[in-house]
């Protein structure tokens, strides 16, 4: 992720993209392959994305912002996932969460100052049977207590 | 010697990786010749990292094994399970779809062959379309996302719609709470989707699937392409599968953080590059689906379980099973539960025999107030009814919804006011906006249960009214079935919602 990198060219992007042209409905893969490079779907992108696809600007626009995935700026160094889902609900998911942002001062969708961590809600990792459980950037984490998120927390840099 | 550390995310997320790297570095430097293999998970969470070690007399079980464990493991100092299919939980169950999950290597193909694997998709190869379809309505099968519609009869539409092109859409996009059966297959034994995927191609003559699988399950994702490419390179898809001369291939699509997405008609849309908004029925998928062609579109398990009706025959599967539901039912007991897991069975077995027995009851120890079955569109349901049998009618005529057969167990300490209150949340964060009650209705429903939470009792005939009203006027199950947490939560547990209001007074 670079979070300072100048914004992408109109090259840079269709270099992404055009590659991912002739599948069938591209244009989720083409946000995820642009999300990968850039951390986020960055704005330059929707004009580029519309005259590839033959789309109006208003409709990738509509896309880009109907789904959870999609940032419109960068995250966090680490993006710290909490599930909120009934399963982990039921073995004291709120409570952890409620723990996680005191220590932290901040709550959903906010990035520590140092820009280390940013906590998002996620409903269900699929890991309900050992729950509470938490996702550090790709990685699953269940049965999380408040010693196991502190010592995520301080491996992430938070 | 033989040593299996798991690789499901469940067991990885409970630290399988450290223990499987400890146990190579321990094994190395007591020089002992150990192959360590990586299989999919057993599905007894609670014992998870579950280690097995096979020295050529069976495969005996240790867990929960940390990596501090991992001398005592290697030195036979460490106590074990003994053979890990007679621990009762495992040795109760009837695994057909779920028959290679945790035994084998989930990305050799070979082992894949040596238990059963592809011999479902080579008798099929030889049949007939309309002998394949037979097969399948024999069967019983019906779709295990929830709806429970028989499998063959949608295959049936599919293979009669003439079209230059069909699809096979895989639905992956398991977002319900307490349910993790889609994900466990795909990390644990992938090709068994992919042959059920090329069964069905097979059957209704379509050369192209998707898999439409969500963001939020990454080794799912990496696992299944890579089972893909191994199985393209090995003839079982591609342009001639299995020296048939029928051409199946499909490609892994990963969805992008949006609840609504499982319902068929949304994935489609999202599966195009558009919004994932519900489309209105008719037209059904199966006549005019992604980009308009004729589409199945399964569960996962659905399609995970077609291999297995053709390996051991469809009269063996539909032997299973009570009334109109057939075969086996794939439960997965979560939350706050002793023994959680994966728990495969005909279906039948009641929701007290899960809970109590099977399960063995909270993990907090307390009583068990509630069970959610079927995700967070589902009931909750009250211990008083808890004979209730696993079966779609059985828990349709109780209340309740089957689902996807996740069951989430919670304690006396559950607030149900508040979970009511969050099932209206999560619709109203997660409706599409097409439809007025879900849209509208959701938010209401939030705003209607604080007024009860702060004494104003009667809003609950109000949260009535509305529940009517987004459950009859919805255009799918997000905003149609929210109304069942919710009711349930109020008419079972009257005391959470009335509690409020003496407080307040």
């Amino acid at each position: 992720m670079q979070v300072n990198a100048p914004a992408p060219t109109e090259e840079d992007i269709r270099a992404i993209i055009v590659p991912l042209a002739s599948l069938e409905g591209p244009l989720l893969p083409m946000l995820h392959a642009l999300q990968d490079s850039y951390g986020h779907v960055p704005q330059t992108a929707v004009p580029v994305l519309a005259d590839v696809l033959n789309l109006g600007r208003a409709e990738v626009h509509g896309v880009i912002s109907f789904y959870h995935d999609f940032r419109d700026a960068p995250a966090g160094r680490h993006v710290l996932r909490i599930c909120r889902a009934e399963a982990c609900q039921s073995m004291g998911a709120n409570s952890l969460a409620e723990s996680t942002f005191r220590k932290l001062g901040i709550s959903w969708h906010d990035t520590t100052r140092n820009g280390a961590v940013t906590v998002e809600p996620v409903y269900c990792l699929g890991l309900c049977a050992c729950a509470p459980a938490v996702m550090l950037d790709d990685r699953v984490v269940g049965r999380v207590d408040d010693a196991r998120m502190d010592k995520l927390l301080s491996e992430a840099g938070a | 010697m033989k040593i299996y550390v798991p690789i499901d995310s469940a067991a990885k997320a409970l630290g399988a990786d450290e223990v499987a790297e400890t146990i190579a570095r321990e094994a190395k430097s007591r020089g002992i010749e150990a192959r360590i293999i990586r299989n999919g998970t057993r599905g007894m969470i609670w014992l998870e990292p579950l280690v097995e070690i096979d020295q050529g007399q069976g495969r005996i079980g240790y867990g929960p094994v940390t990596p501090e464990d991992v001398p005592a493991l290697l030195d036979g100092k460490l106590d074990s399970l003994g053979p890990v299919e007679e621990i009762p939980f495992f040795a109760r169950q009837t695994r057909l779809t779920f028959a290679r999950c945790g035994v084998i290597d989930p990305l050799d193909l070979d082992d894949y062959r040596a238990h059963g694997g592809l011999a479902g998709l080579r008798r099929a190869a030889a049949m007939s379309q309309a002998d394949i379809i037979a097969e399948v309505t024999k069967s019983g099968l019906r779709g295990r996302g929830g709806a429970g519609f028989p499998t063959g009869i949608k295959w049936k539409t599919v293979m009669e719609a003439e079209a230059p092109q069909k699809y096979i859409v895989c639905n992956a996009d398991e977002g319900d709470s307490g349910t993790f059966a889609d994900r466990m297959i795909m990390e644990g034994d992938p090709f068994t989707l992919i042959e059920g995927m090329a069964i069905a191609g097979l059957g209704v003559g379509a050369t192209r699937g998707y898999v439409y699988l969500r963001s939020e399950y990454p080794d799912a994702i990496r696992v299944m392409n890579e089972a893909v490419r191994i199985a393209r390179r090995n003839g079982v898809l591609g342009p001639d599968v299995l020296d048939s001369g029928r051409a199946f291939d499909m490609e892994i699509r990963m969805g992008a953080g949006a609840y609504v997405c499982g319902e068929e008609t949304s994935l489609l849309n999202s599966l195009e590059g558009k919004r994932g908004v519900v489309r209105a029925k008719p037209p059904l998928p199966a006549l005019e689906g992604f980009l308009g062609r004729p589409t199945v579109v399964n569960n996962v398990i659905s399609l995970a379980t077609v291999p297995v009706i053709f390996e051991k025959g469809a009269q063996t599967y539909a032997d299973l099973g009570i009334g109109r539901s057939r075969g086996t039912v794939t439960l997965q007991i979560a939350g706050n539960v002793r023994h959680g897991g994966l728990f495969e069975t005909g279906f039948g077995v009641t929701l007290g025999e899960i809970v109590n027995e099977i399960g063995g009851g909270t993990a907090s120890g307390r009583p068990v107030k509630a069970v959610q079955v079927g995700g967070p569109l589902g009931a909750y349901m009250p211990a008083n009814k808890f004979d209730t049998p696993t079966g779609y009618e059985e828990f349709d005529r109780n209340g309740g919804l089957i689902g996807h057969a996740g069951l989430v167990v919670f304690d006396d300490s559950a607030d149900m006011l508040k979970m009511a209150r969050f099932a209206m949340e999560f619709c109203a964060v997660e409706s599409c906006g097409k439809c007025t009650p879900c849209r509208i209705g959701a938010v209401r429903g939030v705003e209607t249960i604080d007024r009860i939470a702060e004494g104003d009792m009667a809003a609950t005939e109000l949260l009535t009214d509305l529940c009517e009203t987004m459950k009859d006027g919805s255009l799918c199950a997000l905003g149609g079935f929210t109304p069942l947490p919710v009711m349930s939560a109020l008419t079972h547990f009257p005391d959470d919602f009335a509690c409020h209001k003496e407080a307040a007074e």
